[in-house]
């Protein structure tokens, strides 16, 4: 900035200007029409191959559950003293991918990052696609999910209550209330996406499907104002909750006693891990539906630059917590706890741990440097690494923690069965298949608040006679 | 003069479009200040300041929602409490349910609330907006269909006090919208 100074007026405007949110000069037009036309065109084949691709996986997914609910926990590889293994690692990785879309949606909203109007819908989508991966496995890991019902207070015929004191019961509200929550919050927002599609609907079908969805949206400015009222509110309720989510899912670990999971760390390492590996999944989904659909006017090379950066924020914040147990268990004094990260860097997991290291903290510093987050093809190769790596994250937390805790006669392994693997592997298939069914029949970016943070868009564009709005202008008027 | 939807049908509003946001903000002052009260503009998104050019108050949507949120917070005391200290007290790790177990009950009080707001909000929203609903009368308005891409309009209803057909559209010529149009019920 100070070289702003040393610069002719002019250019020292010109580099104060704010890069506009949409690029080419673009026409509200032109953006209903675009973001529209991906939903209204023939499906083309390479959708058709990857939704074969995708459903595929997803039944393989579908299969694997039903020998498991037939057969029994016991085709799991998870066993005494490993009793939560792949299951819970790939619950809370999904449950984590799915704070993304609610972090760009509700928090980025009331801080006013309005870059995010491109991008949330299709991270909210996300957000959602990922809680129902996330849910299947606290469901399924009961063994008898018949009994599923006894997570839910209700009065029943054995006159038994839950423990309301624990933090499992605490994880089946929070994981409820959020997924409810994301959808209501994701649905007011795709009302007024829905008229535009209602209204631009050729065929007979498309009219009744969407004049249905579009609930008889007319845009009216009575309408809008207990619209935005809602949206303001529904955020504002979103913030702390989606950074209670995964705090809550934390507790599953930290309220217990078993060294490596017994620390006061965990709430806000988790919350900032969640959102790492969030919007690692939002670029590994967006930049190919940018490539694909030619949406680069809207999601510009700054929204991906500005997630990058997130990234790399909060990609240190996990990098520190690291370091942080680390310390505290040589701080803290307890040998339980300084064998807990001795034997997770150093014992049967290393390449567990040292993946998560390299994927978590080493990889994303290259974002540090410009060039890597303007180079498509590195920012999803770097943001692959995180979505592994966070995988690695829950691995390391709940099977090193669990493997050895106290007594060495109850130490073992675990080795993950083909049942496992592929449950894990097929759930990418749901997830793949429900974003490819999304991007299909529902307009992938907020149209409406696109052309809402057009310069057009502002009820005083074109006037000249208020003081400058910006520096830039401020800048100008000084010159003239 | 353009005429929509059942001629025969009684009128619903006399409807117009005008270029541009900013001329839709400087026409709804102009409505305003000419005393209507039963009249509506429509744009493709929320225009910031419309409320106050229209002569709007503040939504009371936070208002139901406020309930909403006390709703699901009672709710949740009363779930809790009532089974873990009378219906089936439970003693865990030697902690019965009294003050100083409390914070426990916490996080579900919590996610309650924020569940039951979160529903008020999204339906009170439709209830205040009047909707769903399957059909309006302004949908007669062939030219109306522009609403979601980028058209902005302005419909003064017949049931206004102020209503009549002549003054009505002299002063929404002088404002100078376009297409003015007698939308009638169907």
């Amino acid at each position: 900035m100070a070289d702003v100074y040393m610069q002719s007026p002019e250019a020292a405007a010109k580099r104060l200007e704010r890069a506009p949110l949409v690029t080419s000069n673009r026409s509200m037009a032109w953006i209903t029409d675009h973001v529209a036309s991906c939903t209204e065109k023939r499906a083309p084949l390479w959708w058709w191959i990857a939704f074969m691709l995708s459903a595929s996986l997803a039944t393989v997914s579908v299969l694997c559950i039903g020998y498991l609910i037939s057969t029994g926990v016991g085709v799991w590889g998870l066993n005494h003293p490993v009793g939560w293994a792949w299951d819970i690692t790939n619950f809370v990785f999904w449950i984590g991918i799915g704070h993304a879309g609610t972090l760009i949606s509700a928090i980025l909203f009331l801080t006013r990052q309005k870059w995010r109007t491109s991008i949330n819908r299709a991270a909210e989508a996300m957000t959602l696609f990922a809680v129902v991966c996330a849910g299947i496995f606290p469901a399924v890991h009961v063994g008898r999910i018949w009994m599923v019902w006894f997570l839910a207070p209700v009065p029943n015929s054995n006159a038994i209550w839950q423990n309301f004191r624990s933090p499992l019961l605490w994880d089946v509200f929070a994981v409820s209330t959020y997924f409810t929550v994301s959808v209501l919050f994701w649905y007011t927002g795709l009302v007024p996406d829905l008229a535009t599609l209602r209204d631009r609907a050729k065929t007979k079908l498309r009219k009744f499907f969407y004049g249905i969805l579009a609930l008889g949206w007319r845009g009216g400015n009575r309408q809008w104002k207990h619209y935005e009222m809602a949206y303001l509110i529904l955020a504002g309720l979103s913030t702390p909750l989606v950074l209670s989510v995964h705090s809550v899912v934390s507790f599953d670990f930290a309220t217990s006693v078993i060294p490596g999971w017994h620390t006061t760390i965990f709430p806000p390492y988790f919350v900032a891990g969640a959102i790492f590996g969030g919007f690692a999944m939002v670029l590994t989904i967006m930049l190919p539906a940018r490539a694909i659909f030619g949406l680069h006017d809207l999601i510009t090379a700054d929204h991906v630059d500005k997630m990058c950066k997130i990234i790399l924020l909060t990609g240190s914040i996990v990098g520190y917590a690291y370091a942080m147990e680390f310390f505290i268990a040589w701080y803290g004094g307890n040998l339980f706890e300084q064998y807990a990260f001795i034997n997770r860097a150093t014992g049967p997991y290393w390449w567990a741990y040292w993946s998560m290291i390299f994927c978590n903290v080493v990889a994303p510093q290259l974002f540090w440097m410009r060039f890597f987050r303007r180079h498509v093809l590195w920012v999803f190769v770097i943001c692959m690494f995180v979505n592994a790596g966070m995988w690695f994250e829950r691995f390391v937390i709940i099977v090193t923690s669990l493997h050895r805790d106290f007594l060495p006669s109850s130490w073992g392994m675990f080795y993950p069965t083909w049942v496992d693997i592929w449950t894990f592997v097929g759930t990418f298939g749901i997830f793949l298949s429900l974003f490819l069914v999304f991007i299909r029949w529902l307009p992938m970016i907020c149209i409406f608040e696109v052309k809402a943070v057009l310069p057009e868009a502002d009820p005083h564009h074109g006037h000249h006679d208020d003081h400058a709005a910006t520096p830039a202008a401020a800048l100008k008027e000084g010159v003239h | 003069m353009e005429i929509a939807g059942n001629p025969r049908a009684p009128i619903f509003a006399m409807a117009a479009e005008v270029p541009s946001a900013s001329a839709l903000y400087q026409v709804a002052e102009k409505v305003r200040d000419a005393g209507y009260s039963r009249w509506d503009v429509y744009s493709p998104f929320p225009i910031h300041g419309m409320d106050h050019a229209m002569g709007l108050k503040k939504s009371w949507l936070s208002a139901l929602v406020f309930c909403g949120g006390l709703a699901g917070l009672t709710i949740a005391a009363i779930l809790q409490f009532y089974p873990s200290s009378i219906e089936y007290p439970l003693i865990v790790a030697g902690k019965p349910t009294n003050f100083f177990t409390v914070p426990a009950f916490f996080p579900i009080m919590f996610e309650l609330t924020v569940l039951l707001s979160a529903f008020t909000a999204t339906f009170g929203m439709l209830a205040l907006n009047g909707l769903p609903r399957w059909n309006h009368p302004i949908f007669n308005w062939d030219r109306f269909k522009k609403v979601s891409d980028d058209g902005f309009f302005l419909a003064i209803e017949a049931t206004d006090p102020k209503f009549d057909e002549e003054a009505t559209r002299a002063m929404l010529e002088g404002l100078g919208a376009s297409h003015i149009t007698v939308v009638h019920e169907d």
